[in-house]
């Protein structure tokens, strides 16, 4: 069996959730204390990989970042990057795609703390930024380890996004679920099933782990 | 001294409220704001520490000013240097009680306040227990102890001993008042309490839909020097009860009802839910071990 579609799924999960990890904490913290008007259709926006489908994501990116057209030529031209056919490429669209799958816990997370725990904390002299990093975040760590582990499985889960955008390419855009597609297709079946296995039980013990440890498991019968 | 003048609408259970008022606190006293819920109490203290932002009016703290919008002046709640004492504690529920007043310390600050406040507020043996073991009271230095770490001038209180007991509450009313004294604090409470009131407060002010409607020292303001009785007890009437031709008035105060006997137009003066003062003058009461 070929390693190399399971590895380049895994490293773009990693990939995807840590730079997913870093940008939705300041989104978060923004809509869960925010009054501004604008606020409802930033929500809209960050929600709608949910319910769109992902060929209609990966299909409007694809036309974005195509050298041939204004965003993605002078992506070309000035940074040199191209993002389609790209590992690259893969990893943004795999950031918008999940990117309700961390922002989501998170804001709900910071919602429900009291907001006195915040104005405490600033009726001590301390900032914003002190007083997420070192009492909001801290106090919310069963929706940080959901959203992370939420955006890992979703990322490993995509298919549509990543056939639209990244092609089939071996090595480079080949990803699991791709390369279980293609199995089936040429009849392949004990290939496409080693694959399958592989990714049923990793998110299966994943998401088994987060259920234990938000519920308290390792808590009560660890010690 | 302390110079309010606020202009704000608040939009409170029964629809919109405009709150209007103008306050002085002297340098050093210990003022109660006291009115029904839904008064403006707890928002006048949130415009005093900048948690909530006035529509109009001025701030001033000892010749400093803190809001002024006609200067576009607005000190954020980190530059405004007090103590708040919030009615859920908000104490860290991640740090132990240590750390929570050691989060409070300013850049730079002297760490030994830390073991002098958790001294004074006896909590040496709870320092390394995180809020969620502790009880209502021990929560409750903690959160006055935490406030006190950056030696504020202002200290507020917003209704910091509701939510405890009758025995633990006039525990924490002898501590906040000797806190008061020790600190050199200018303390503003909001309590319910009449007996609280009387017993911590220098004066009172008391909160009607967004204005003081009257304000006074705490034992005139109670009408409490118009008796001079030999014992008295406020408390609340749970229950009026006509027996033949007399009534008899159920009184709680504190953890205990008495009783009360009155003539007809003493009961329809009252009604349940009333705030009294129990007073006896004619007869010595008894003192008797128990």
């Amino acid at each position: 069996m070929d390693w190399q579609p399971l590895m380049l799924t895994f490293k773009l999960a990693v990939v995807t959730t840590v730079i997913l990890f870093v940008i939705s904490i300041p989104i978060a913290s923004w809509l869960s204390s925010t009054k501004s008007k604008i606020r409802p259709v930033l929500e809209t926006l960050v929600s709608m990989p949910l319910v769109l489908p992902p060929t209609v994501l990966g299909f409007y990116m694809l036309l974005a970042f195509s050298p041939e057209n204004a965003f993605g030529s002078w992506l070309d031209e000035w940074l040199g990057i191209r993002l389609i056919f790209s590992f690259g490429g893969l990893v943004v669209a795999s950031v918008i795609y999940s990117l309700p799958f961390m922002v989501q816990p998170i804001q709900a997370g910071l919602s429900s703390l009291p907001s006195t725990l915040k104005e405490a904390s600033f009726t001590m002299g301390k900032s914003y930024t002190t007083t997420l990093l070192k009492i909001l975040l801290p106090n919310i760590k069963p929706s940080l380890l959901t959203g992370i582990v939420l955006s890992f499985a979703h990322t490993v889960g995509e298919f549509g996004v990543v056939l639209m955008i990244g092609g089939n390419m071996p090595g480079k855009t080949k990803v699991a679920s791709i390369a279980i597609y293609d199995e089936v297709e040429a009849l392949n079946y004990a290939a496409a099933n080693s694959y399958s296995l592989i990714l049923f039980s990793v998110t299966f013990i994943i998401l088994l782990l987060v259920y234990l440890t938000n519920g308290g498991f390792f808590k009560r019968y660890g010690q | 001294m302390i110079n309010l003048n606020l202009k704000k609408t608040l939009g409170s259970a029964g629809g919109k409220m405009d709150l209007d008022l103008q306050l002085i606190v002297e340098k050093g006293q210990f003022v109660t704001l006291f009115g029904e819920s839904g008064a403006g109490k707890t928002s006048t203290l949130r415009m005093l520490s900048g948690l909530l932002k006035p529509d109009s009016g001025t701030i001033e703290v000892g010749g400093t000013t803190w809001f002024d919008s006609c200067k576009n002046i607005d000190l954020k709640p980190q530059q405004r240097k007090v103590g708040y004492v919030f009615q859920d504690y908000a104490l860290f529920p991640n740090m132990n009680v240590r750390q929570n007043l050691e989060y409070a310390l300013r850049k730079g600050q002297d760490k030994t306040i830390i073991g002098e406040l958790l001294q004074f507020a006896e909590l040496g043996p709870l320092e390394q227990r995180k809020p969620e073991t502790l009880s209502g009271g021990q929560k409750q230095r903690v959160a006055l102890a935490r406030a006190l770490v950056q030696r504020p001038e202002i200290l507020i209180l917003d209704e910091p001993l509701s939510a405890l007991d009758l025995k633990m509450r006039i525990k924490l009313q002898e501590y906040l008042l000797q806190v008061h004294k020790k600190f050199k604090l200018t303390t503003i409470l909001v309590s319910h309490d009449i007996g609280e009131i009387v017993k911590l407060s220098d004066k009172v002010f008391e909160l009607q839909n967004g204005r003081v409607i009257k304000k006074g020292a705490a034992a005139d303001f109670f009408g409490l020097n118009k008796t001079s009785a030999k014992f008295r007890f406020s408390g609340e009437i749970l229950k009026i009860h006509r027996e033949d031709v007399l009534y008899v008035i159920s009184v709680l105060i504190g953890n205990d009802i008495i009783k009360v006997v009155a003539d007809r137009t003493e009961a329809d003066e009252f009604k349940i839910g009333d705030q009294v003062l129990v007073a006896s003058k004619a007869f010595n009461p008894i003192i008797q071990k128990i």
